[in-house]
């Protein structure tokens, strides 16, 4: 898994404070918008995020960059792959 | 087998709904077909505007049931209504309601909310149902 300092995020989406499965639907919607190749970052403050937003990406065939947590809620990055 | 969710909205209570609402939200996200059936109190709680005003939770958890709306505001919880908007947004979700309720409360496709697609009745159901592979009463 790469360091977060390896990556340049192109969109954050804040999803703190949202519920399950808010977050993973933020990271959906991003993703659509997202042009291909680009790397989108969700900030999540719900516990389920942890497993459903990697599910996701890993269903959408994308590439997950992994979860970098911070003081209350975690960094999820992932590069749109088409 | 179809990649299919099929899931029966019997229950009008916010609880249930929600319930529904996120599995729907949930099915749609991971990529399944989802078909939500509505019927009875369920049906009901799609008629148009009603889901603004309704405040029933389940009857055996009803003791619960102002500190769970006061709860759901202060954390602004998305309504039911929004998760199923949202995972139509997302997915291949479609919503139908049952012909016999409709005819049963003298409604029309038109009093309901229109998230809903169609009417259609239960053998329709069963049948695009048995295809899929999940399948839910709620």
């Amino acid at each position: 898994m790469p360091e977060l300092t390896d990556v340049t995020i192109d969109k954050e989406i804040d999803a703190r404070g949202s519920f399950c499965p808010g977050p993973l639907m933020e990271l959906i919607r991003g993703m659509k918008a997202l042009p291909v190749g680009g790397v989108l970052a969700v900030l999540s403050s719900d516990p389920g995020s942890a497993k459903d937003i990697p599910a996701w990406i890993q269903k959408a065939k994308h590439d997950y960059l992994g979860a970098f947590p911070e003081q209350g809620y975690t960094r999820f990055v992932a590069r749109k792959t088409h | 087998m179809a990649d299919r969710m099929s899931i029966i909205v019997f229950s009008g209570t916010v609880d249930k709904l929600m319930a529904a609402s996120i599995l729907t939200t949930g099915g749609a996200a991971m990529g399944m077909e989802v078909e939500v059936f509505l019927t009875t109190w369920g049906l009901e709680a799609f008629r148009k505007d009603g889901y603004k005003t309704n405040t029933r939770v389940s009857k055996d958890f009803e003791d619960y049931a102002p500190v769970m709306m006061e709860q759901m505001m202060v954390k602004k919880v998305p309504s039911w209504m929004e998760n199923f908007k949202n995972a139509k947004e997302v997915g291949d979700v479609k919503v139908y309601a049952c012909s016999m309720t409709l005819e049963l409360f003298d409604m029309k496709l038109q009093d309901l909310e229109p998230i809903v697609d169609d009417v259609t009745g239960v053998a329709t159901f069963v049948e695009r149902a048995q295809e899929g592979k999940i399948t839910l009463f709620i």
